[in-house]
């Protein structure tokens, strides 16, 4: 079947999509979108978190057919959709990431320099200078969840950090330099820079 | 596989009246799991999250419908006022991308003895609504369980909807695991006080073939505070009432070993759940019965 869907603010559809198929392997294997993780197949890790119509899911866990018409943001689109955020909307017209931009998404920070390459969202910048960052395979679902906390709670308590994370599983970092990241994240967006 | 796509209520009737294998699918919480590790490979997979109803609430005079694909986010942020203690077993389902996502009406359908909502259901009292195109009828919490993994539901029917008897004291929702998030329940324990019939109500999970009620258990205790004056002068519940419920509510268990615990200390734990639950609703009964004194 065909599935219709937005991902990262833009249209696309992904063909020859087998009925039992996930929302996560449409989106590595159908659209080239490797951000989001496999890892356990059965919502245990989160590292395959997503959102879905704003809300953050497996997307392990969701059929590829229950996402026709729906809106769906990556860890590819991340750092424009917490761009467009802070800005209050799409102000060029031109929002979103394109596929091919999401494909060839990389975290690299801004060079010093030349002020070239690719914006990093908040959380994502907190994660790198926080050293969350270790084998990295569960970073994408936890920079996912992390950012949808800090939009619903701009100044979490470490029990809400704590149950926000509480579906994404690290097994390398311990934690802590997580928590210093998200913590980090929030107290930047406090100050406003 | 075909992929089933009801826009309507009704369609999603005739769609399972024509097709009784298809599997509907919500949340995908379960169903997908079963999916991806190919143990299920269903003829039908069909989406209900096209039903726009399933996901909406309405709080009546006596109880709160609640739709089938309400998720437990929402029955947490929404509902914790008139069903406290289907709240609390919501806030302990896995981790919030699953709670985002899962249901009242999923957890009904796999009916695992496991499943969270079932013993704060059974405590608080509630009937499920479940319709074919042949018609619509009520199917009282206790008679819906039926075995290890098996409901009340003909092959032709769908669940629409839970109606939940408000609360009308304390409730509370007490559950074994190793950790405070994404933990099956080794036994968990649903406790509702209601004063206006002055009784009490019990569930118990993972402690039997299929979620139960303690009810020697809940005949003890309200024939002892009935008796001892209790619901009246508010007086602490006598320890070895307490005693003696918790011990019924451990008998009433049927456990079995297995990897997540012993049937022995299920039983166990399911006694000290059941004397702290009461313990705490008997609290806050208490203290309300103070404060509306006070104020009188
Ligand atoms: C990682 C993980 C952790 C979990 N932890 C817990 C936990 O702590 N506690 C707990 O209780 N559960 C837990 N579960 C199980 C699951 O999340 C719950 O059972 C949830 O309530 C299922 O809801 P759903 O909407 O996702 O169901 P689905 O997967 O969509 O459906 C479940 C079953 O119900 C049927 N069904 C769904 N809706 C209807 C309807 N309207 N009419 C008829 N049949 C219907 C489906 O056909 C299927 O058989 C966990 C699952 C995962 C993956
Ligand atoms: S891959 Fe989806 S939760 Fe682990
Ligand atoms: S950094 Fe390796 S799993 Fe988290």
């Amino acid at each position: 079947m065909r599935v219709h869907f937005t991902v990262n603010g833009r249209p696309q559809e992904a063909d020859d999509v087998w009925e039992g198929e996930s929302l996560l392997y449409v989106l590595r294997e159908r659209l080239g979108l490797p951000g989001s993780k496999n890892a356990c197949e059965q919502g245990e890790c989160g590292s395959c978190t997503v959102r879905l119509d704003g809300v953050p899911v497996c997307s392990c866990l969701v059929a590829a057919g229950q996402v026709e018409g729906r809106e769906v943001v990556t860890v590819e689109g991340l750092a424009d959709f917490a761009k467009q955020r802070a800005e209050g909307g799409c102000a060029s017209g031109a929002c979103g990431t394109s596929l091919q931009n999401a494909q060839e998404w990389q975290a690299q920070g801004t060079d010093s320099q030349t002020g070239e390459g690719t914006e990093l969202a908040p959380i994502q910048q907190a994660f790198i200078d926080a050293g969350a960052v270790q084998c990295g395979f569960c970073t994408p679902g936890l920079l996912v969840a992390a950012d949808e906390m800090l939009e619903r709670n701009p100044n979490p308590a470490d029990a809400d950090i704590r149950e926000a994370l509480s579906g994404n599983l690290c097994r390398c970092t311990g934690y802590e330099k997580i928590m210093d990241a998200v913590r980090l994240a929030a107290a930047r967006q406090s100050q406003g820079v | 596989m075909d992929f089933l796509r009801p826009a309507s209520w009704e369609e999603a009737l005739a769609a399972k009246a024509e097709h009784p294998t298809a599997v509907p699918i919500a949340g995908g919480t379960d169903v997908m799991v079963e999916i991806n590790f190919d143990h299920r490979r269903p003829e039908y997979l069909m989406d209900l999250n096209r039903v726009g109803d399933l996901s909406e609430w309405e709080v009546g005079e006596e109880s709160v419908r609640l739709g089938a694909s309400v998720p437990y986010t929402k029955i947490m942020e929404n509902l914790r006022a008139e069903l406290p203690g289907l709240a609390l077993a919501s806030h302990t389902v896995a981790s919030p991308q699953i709670r985002n996502r899962g249901g009242v009406g999923g957890n009904l359908g796999t009916a695992s003895p496991a499943g969270d909502a079932h013993p704060a259901l059974l405590a608080a009292g509630a009937e499920v609504e479940v319709e074919s195109v042949r018609g619509s009828r009520r199917i009282p919490i206790d008679e819906f369980y039926k075995g290890v993994k098996r409901n009340a539901l003909a092959a032709d029917e769908l669940i629409r909807a839970v109606h939940v008897k408000k609360a009308d004291g304390p409730q509370q929702f007490s559950k074994v695991g190793t950790r405070n998030a994404m933990v099956i329940a080794v036994c968990a324990f649903g406790l509702a006080l209601h004063p206006r019939t002055r009784t009490v109500r019990t569930g118990i999970g993972s402690a039997a073939p299929t979620p139960i009620r303690a009810r020697a258990a809940e005949e003890f205790l309200n024939a002892a505070l009935e008796e001892g004056g209790f619901w009246d002068s508010g007086k602490i519940v006598t320890p070895s009432v307490a005693k003696q419920f918790a011990d019924l509510c451990a008998a009433a268990c049927n456990p079995i070993d297995d990897v997540r615990g012993t049937a022995s200390y299920r039983r166990h734990a399911v006694g000290v759940m059941a004397r702290r639950t009461l313990t705490w609703t008997w609290e806050s009964y208490r203290g309300a019965r103070r404060l509306t004194e006070g104020a009188a």
